[in-house]
């Protein structure tokens, strides 16, 4: 096992997996509807305060897989249990993680019928979001990954707007046909290994033929571009977010979207790196298209968490960008950007929840001038916003700088096509934040407004920190990316073909 | 304080609480905004501390040291970081200086006019400061673009400040146009001279620049006019229509932002990264100076044109100031030394010609409610001061002894002369003539023309003297900087 580096002592991965199942299971006991938001809450919190010695142990010097747990599972089928965290996931599993109590926070009133159940599904989204990030094992991560889609499919169906039950069978469907052929390309490379394995780390760098590497990459590739949302599968995405709670629809933009791009770095790029090169260009232009595309479908919205939602087709656009750049400054721009999406499009879609809890509409058309009224408020939406378009100063500007700078020295001319969504960005931003803090001159009435409470601005605080924290000294968090990048690239390198080992090595 | 005997280099935190005073100067207005006494002396504290903290920095400048200060690191080559060498001195001591004299008088002018939400106005004021002196001692691209868009939004609120149709109207064009153009063409410039150096920090002296010896000319050609074009606070044609259009806020923004803070942070930005990002040698390889010079002309000479057809008085000065801009570029982009020098001298000359010009016309219409040039007529005799010092501002638009501007148009043109441009210097009399004709009867009419039919002398008398009193000092500064101009032509000297 010389790409895993076992964890002696307390099993940090497993606990971490299994405390919120633990959890969701003991909440089934409760009578409460307060002992449920309170136990889940106390739960989430002790999962994230578990989680932070992640950092504090990781070792940044090395690409190897940390804090590794393996159990033999299924020997037969040579299926184990195996667990771990590299440069590439420590920072997911960590969002996860911190961004858990602040959802759990903000639905606190939010969500006022079935409270206990709702709570029980957060519980079990936890636990299948981080085992989606450790797993190693690919029986592991498919049953994780199918596993998440329940609960969230719950968190839409039952707590969701008004047409919950499209939204929610919309966003099972896609995923569902995403991951069937995702299976299928698993069960392809167990053959094709050799000796047979299921084991993540030891499917990559085999010599798949050609063929092979193309279908599996295509398989692989719908299944995450579903779930990123890749133009033009993301149609799903702007139905569920605006149906969704809340805590909803901070999970799905902060945590589940990242697991596509994710399964692009972790699967896609280092087995079939021969496929990668072949259709690196075409999946460009698709990122192209999803800029630019959701930057003027956001431009044209009045529902605001619609509004978001097609900026998150954008965003993810970048991210998709700087992955398939394949150097060293667009993947580590990718990664942080994945990060900074997280933070910035869930206290976006916070802030919303917060309107809506008071206005009880979305539409931008109700909202605006509230800034005179709320001007707490108006302060952490204004900031998040600007962080949204990638203000210098914010945590945006440094991933989407890197993937530029990356972009800009691998393919001028494509990347050249991403300017304009930086300017449809700071558009629809722009034009959001005017209508909500200033409006026009004739603004609805807004009497009895209150603005923000404690609670609100404790599950707003954070986010804040973060957003300046990685916009002023990424050096932190792009010390974990580095080395995992960087080993990536030499495998993509030395077995994508010798002509791309020169342009891709720095 | 530790001076590098080398390199003259100062490790100063001083830079630091330069940039800092400004933006403690808004949170401290927004919690005191509720006893406008205490919430006005914020300012005016913070204006004086601020102007003490540039001004004791220009010694050690003047000595030939280089200030610096490393704040944050964020990426290899790509810091947040301050410098005050004699380039930034010109742009944060006119800036500094004014933020004094306009405090008192947007002090004088919104309590007349008993406008609303002047907590918010004299915070944003306090922030767009902040983002001017930010602009002016950054010392490298990065941070130079983090204030230029700080200064973008935070100066949003100031011209929707009446918020009517007009006022978002006109704040609507101003931010799509400063917003559009700095990510259209600033972030990809900032993002490629990035990938092609490695780093953003500006160079050390104004001939060498930071871009590779070997690199693509076409690239850099691009990048250059990407740099002229996308900072459109400078007001270059044909990406100058926001400026005519902020005209809509009060007038103590017109003055400090419109003629002095925003604009000047766009030529400030050009310059800086003509001279300290390309540098001479570069522009005077590819060829890309006497271009530049003419290009600008072309805004100089239009912009008077239109200015003449104007007979609102802020909407002439706003044209006046898009023609006025492109004197600092033009002079820059000759680059020869005298027309480096006439360039950067006008940043100074026109920022306080310009001020005192916005604050006589804020001050005529506080005492009159007048807007229009045509109903002037014969005003200055109800208001000689007020008018006196717009004669002599304008006379440093036109350039003539022994008043300021007559310094810069004396430096343009031997600049010209040096770089052997007969069209150039043809521009520059043709444009002191056009001057000419859209200032001259401004004054004149006020003081020997008649009073407009049926108007009954109904009292007029000046604005009060927290508004006459800073817009006579900034009109004899501009007198006295014709009379002496050293304290500025130091440091262009030393720039070079």
């Amino acid at each position: 096992m010389d790409f895993l580096i076992l964890n002696k002592g307390f099993p940090i991965l497993s606990v971490l997996i299994f405390l919120p199942l633990a959890g969701a299971v003991i909440a089934l006991l409760l009578s409460s509807d307060n002992a449920a938001r309170i136990w889940t809450l106390i739960i989430t919190t002790l999962e994230a305060v578990i989680s932070l010695p992640l950092y504090a142990g990781f070792n940044t010097a090395t690409y190897k897989y940390q804090f590794g747990e393996r159990l033999a599972w299924i020997p037969q089928w040579n299926i184990h249990y195996t667990l771990g965290v590299d440069g590439i996931s420590l920072l997911l599993v960590l969002l996860t993680t911190l961004i858990m109590p602040f959802c759990i926070l903000a639905s606190w009133r939010y969500i006022a019928k079935r409270v206990k159940a709702f709570m029980i599904c957060m519980l079990i989204l936890e636990t299948t979001m981080i085992g989606v990030f450790v797993a190693l094992d690919f029986i592991l991560f498919y049953v994780m990954w199918e596993a998440m889609l329940i609960p969230m499919y719950m968190l839409i169906a039952i707590w969701g707007g008004p047409r919950k039950i499209y939204a929610s069978v919309k966003f099972f469907i896609y995923t569902m046909a995403g991951s069937a052929m995702l299976l299928v390309a698993i069960i392809a490379l167990y053959l094709a290994s050799a000796p047979h394995t299921f084991s993540i780390p030891m499917l990559m760098g085999q010599n798949y033929s050609p063929t092979l590497q193309t279908l599996v990459f295509l398989a692989f590739f719908l299944a995450f571009a579903v779930k990123v949302p890749m133009f033009p599968l993301h149609t799903w995405l702007p139905a569920a977010h605006v149906e969704a709670p809340t805590a909803g629809s901070v999970i799905l933009a902060g945590v589940l979207l990242k697991m596509g791009a994710y399964g692009f770095l972790r699967f896609c790029l280092p087995i079939t790196p021969q496929a990668t090169m072949t259709f690196m260009p075409y999946v460009l232009w698709l990122s192209i298209a999803g800029i630019l595309y959701g930057g003027f479908t956001a431009l044209a919205q009045k529902d605001m968490k619609k509004l978001i939602a097609y900026s998150s087709v954008g965003h993810m656009g970048f991210i998709t960008l700087g992955i398939f750049m394949l150097n060293s400054r667009g993947m580590e721009g990718a990664i942080l950007q994945m990060l900074n999406h997280g933070i910035t499009t869930g206290a976006l879609f916070l802030c919303v929840g917060i309107i809506y809890e008071r206005k009880h509409s979305r539409e931008l058309s109700v909202s605006t001038g509230i800034g005179k009224h709320m001007p707490v408020f108006a302060t952490f939406f204004a900031i998040f916003s600007l962080s949204a378009f990638a203000f210098p100063g914010t945590n945006s500007f440094v991933g989407e700088f890197l993937v530029l700078a990356g972009g800009f020295a691998r393919h001028k001319l494509i990347t050249a096509f991403a300017i304009p969504g930086v300017i449809l960005a700071a558009a629809y931003m722009l034009r959001m934040l005017q209508k909500v803090i200033w409006g026009g001159v004739n603004n609805p009435s807004h009497t009895g407004l209150v603005d923000l409470n404690t609670r609100e601005i404790i599950v707003l605080a954070p986010f804040l920190v973060f957003v300046f924290w990685i916009g002023l000294a990424p050096a932190p968090f792009l010390a974990v990316i580095h080395s995992s990048v960087n080993h990536l690239l030499t495998q993509v390198g030395t077995l994508g073909g010798t002509s791309a080992v020169a342009q891709i090595l720095p | 304080m530790d001076i590098n005997a080398v390199s003259g280099q100062i490790e100063s935190c001083r830079l630091v609480w330069a940039v800092l005073t400004p933006l403690l100067a808004s949170f401290a207005v927004m919690l005191t905004g509720h006893r406008p006494n205490v919430r006005e002396s914020c300012t005016v504290v913070a204006a004086v501390i601020l102007f003490a903290i540039i001004a004791s920095m220009g010694p050690l400048v003047l000595a030939g040291h280089t200030l610096h200060y490393t704040i944050f690191r964020i990426l290899p080559g790509v810091t947040v970081s301050l410098r005050a060498d004699a380039f930034s001195m010109i742009f944060a001591l006119v800036a500094s200086t004014l933020w004094i004299l306009a405090a008192f008088y947007s002090l004088g002018y919104m309590r007349s006019l008993r406008e609303h939400a002047q907590t918010r106005f004299n915070a944003c004021f306090a922030l767009a400061i902040f983002g001017a002196i930010g602009v002016a001692l950054s010392d490298n691209l990065f941070t130079m673009f983090m204030f230029y868009e700080l200064v973008s939004i935070c100066t949003y609120p100031l011209v929707a400040h009446h918020q009517d149709e007009e006022g978002y109207k006109g704040a609507r064009k101003y931010i799509v146009y400063l917003s559009g153009t700095s990510h259209a063409f600033i972030l990809p410039a900032m993002v490629l001279i990035y990938v092609l150096t490695g780093n953003l920090d500006f160079a050390h002296n104004i001939s060498t620049g930071i871009l590779p010896a070997g690199a693509n000319a076409t690239l850099v050609t691009v990048l250059y006019i990407f740099c002229l074009i996308g900072f459109a606070k400078n007001g270059i044609m044909p990406f100058h229509h926001w400026l005519p259009g902020a005209m809509v806020a009060p007038t103590p923004v017109s003055a400090l932002l419109h003629a002095v803070a925003v604009v000047k942070v766009g030529v400030f930005c050009t310059t800086r990264v003509m001279l300290y990002v390309f540098g001479v040698n570069t522009m005077s390889a590819l060829n890309l100076g006497i271009p530049t010079a003419y290009f600008v002309s072309f805004t100089i000479l239009m912009a008077s044109v239109i200015a003449l057809s104007k007979t609102n008085l802020k909407a002439r000065l706003a044209y006046s100031t898009v023609s006025q801009l492109s004197y600092i570029i033009l002079g820059v982009a000759l680059l020869t030394p005298a027309g480096i020098q006439g360039g950067l001298i006008h940043i100074a000359n026109h920022a306080f010609a310009k001020i005192t010009l916005f604050f006589c016309a804020g001050s005529i219409f506080v005492a009159t409610q007048k807007k229009d040039i045509s109903e002037m007529s014969g005003l200055g005799r109800s208001m000689p001061f007020t008018f006196a010092a717009f004669g002599l501002a304008s006379l440093t638009m036109i350039g003539v002894p022994p008043v300021a501007g007559f310094v810069t148009k004396w430096y343009l043109l031997v600049g010209s002369m040096q770089a052997h441009q007969i069209g150039i210097m043809l521009v520059l009399l043709a444009s002191t003539l056009l001057n000419v004709a859209y200032f001259a009867p401004i004054t004149y009419k006020a003081f020997f023309g008649k009073r407009p039919a049926g108007e009954v002398d109904a009292g007029i008398k000046e604005a009060p003297l927290t508004m006459l009193i800073p817009l006579m000092i900034t009109s004899l500064i501009t007198l006295l900087m014709g009379i002496y101009p050293d304290v500025f032509l130091n440091f262009v000297k030393a720039v070079l």
